[in-house]
């Protein structure tokens, strides 16, 4: 469970997020907003990789001021571009990488690789440049990355931004199967039909909190 | 060695990265000591025949040079005109040699086993204040970002171009900067994420 307390960030004299307190416990929730409505900066809050100017974020009892490590380790976080994501030259190096840092044997990076590569249909990519994938395959390799350092917690921000229909349904199949309890800043209204609860954030404050029913028309009649 | 490991079984890719890179080592600085234009031809075609070996074709050997024939063009016409045929081929095959034996050990050698001698070998200049984790880090982002690099580059140019500014350094250069140091930033943040400790 996240818990957000009278969260607020600023930067400079831009109030980006004004005093939200939430607790985030459902298995799938999204996270929508206009361009500049402070929902990026609330996604890098849940793992700690920002931090609040006042307020607090505990994950499961861990603060992300005091305990950055312990909440990343159980926040996995995809990012929009995983070009900016993959660090590896090849996709297997680059599964490698979250679980070497872990210090995960080298047994168990073997038989995590196979068994996430063969979840995607990418074990014969395995040895394969890592620039030289589809944007896709890029994304799906840059959730797996997250994947195998099994978090708890899931958050991605704007995972299907830069993909193709095809590719967008692919890596929303993929969300859609994880076991773990997803947190998906999107634009893409078709991505959260399912979810189990939909925040608007606008100006930086919760604009609208329900499920994807209820808020997603309140959302398009803001946006018209 | 951005892109070049070609997957295989033969020979070549057994041998461990530490025997064949110090063999690249040896061979590149008899390739220098040599002042001889019949053993360099025989060392190229030495070099070359060693790529059937490893399952690698000979259009992939070309593959490796190719990107310098330009390069090749201009040095051989420089040494041509100031010291004559024989030094100019000497010159250019010597350096085409160079090239087709160090892609011949990245062709057969996956980087990340490649980083990890280099790894243990830096362990050895600790003492001096070397981080060998984060020199092989250092090079892993190189050989990982220099292609993005190279594709950011053609998307501004290509922008640029469609504004009349393709002969414009300054108007691909700021672009391309901003854009780099942009992508850092995050690429920062996602090694954090996964849990790097440097």
């Amino acid at each position: 469970m996240i818990k957000l307390e009278n969260i607020s960030v600023s930067f400079g004299k831009r109030t980006v997020l004004d005093n939200l307190s939430l607790d985030l416990t459902e298995r799938r929730i999204a996270v929508i907003g206009a361009n500049g409505s402070g929902k990026s900066t609330f996604a890098r809050l849940l793992n700690g990789l920002a931090l609040p100017t006042t307020g607090e974020v505990l994950v499961d009892g861990f603060n992300t001021r005091k305990k950055g490590r312990d909440v990343r380790r159980k926040v996995g976080f995809v990012f929009q571009n995983p070009d900016n994501q993959i660090v590896m030259p090849v996709v297997e190096e680059d599964l490698a990488f979250g679980m070497k840092n872990l210090g995960f044997s080298k047994t168990e990076i073997a038989a995590k690789t196979d068994e996430i590569l063969a979840r995607y249909n990418m074990s014969d990519l395995r040895e394969h440049p890592a620039h030289l994938l589809s944007g896709g395959q890029k994304q799906l390799l840059a959730i797996s990355g997250v994947l195998v350092m099994t978090p708890d917690i899931v958050v991605m921000d704007e995972p299907t931004t830069l993909l193709d229909l095809r590719n967008k349904r692919r890596v929303a199949r993929a969300v859609d199967a994880l076991e773990q309890m997803v947190i998906t800043v999107t634009h893409d209204l078709d991505l959260i039909t399912n979810y189990d609860r939909v925040i608007v954030i606008d100006e930086g404050r919760i604009f609208a909190d329900g499920t994807p029913a209820g808020v997603i028309p309140a959302y398009q009649e803001l946006m018209a | 060695m951005l892109d070049l490991y070609s997957p295989g079984s033969s020979l070549l890719h057994r041998l461990p990265p530490a025997a064949k890179m110090l063999a690249m080592l040896l061979g590149a600085t008899l390739l220098f000591l040599n002042e001889s234009l019949p053993i360099t031809v025989a060392a190229t075609l030495g070099i070359l025949a060693l790529y059937p070996i490893a399952q690698l074709t000979l259009k992939q050997a070309f593959a490796q040079i190719r990107p310098l024939l330009i390069i090749f063009v201009l040095f051989f016409a420089v040494q041509w005109y100031f010291s004559g045929i024989e030094l100019a081929t000497y010159v250019v095959l010597r350096l085409a040699a160079l090239i087709l034996l160090a892609s011949l050990v990245t062709l057969t050698t996956k980087s990340s086993d490649m980083i990890d001698t280099m790894t243990r070998g830096l362990r050895y200049l600790q003492p001096i204040g070397v981080n060998p984790a984060k020199v092989s880090l250092a090079i892993s982002l190189a050989l990982r970002f220099i292609p993005v690099l190279a594709q950011i580059t053609r998307e501004v140019r290509e922008a640029q171009k469609t504004r009349g500014l393709e002969r414009s350094v300054i108007a691909v250069a700021m672009p391309m900067a901003i854009r780099a140091i942009k992508m850092a930033d995050e690429i920062s943040d996602a090694i954090d994420s996964r849990g790097y400790r440097s």
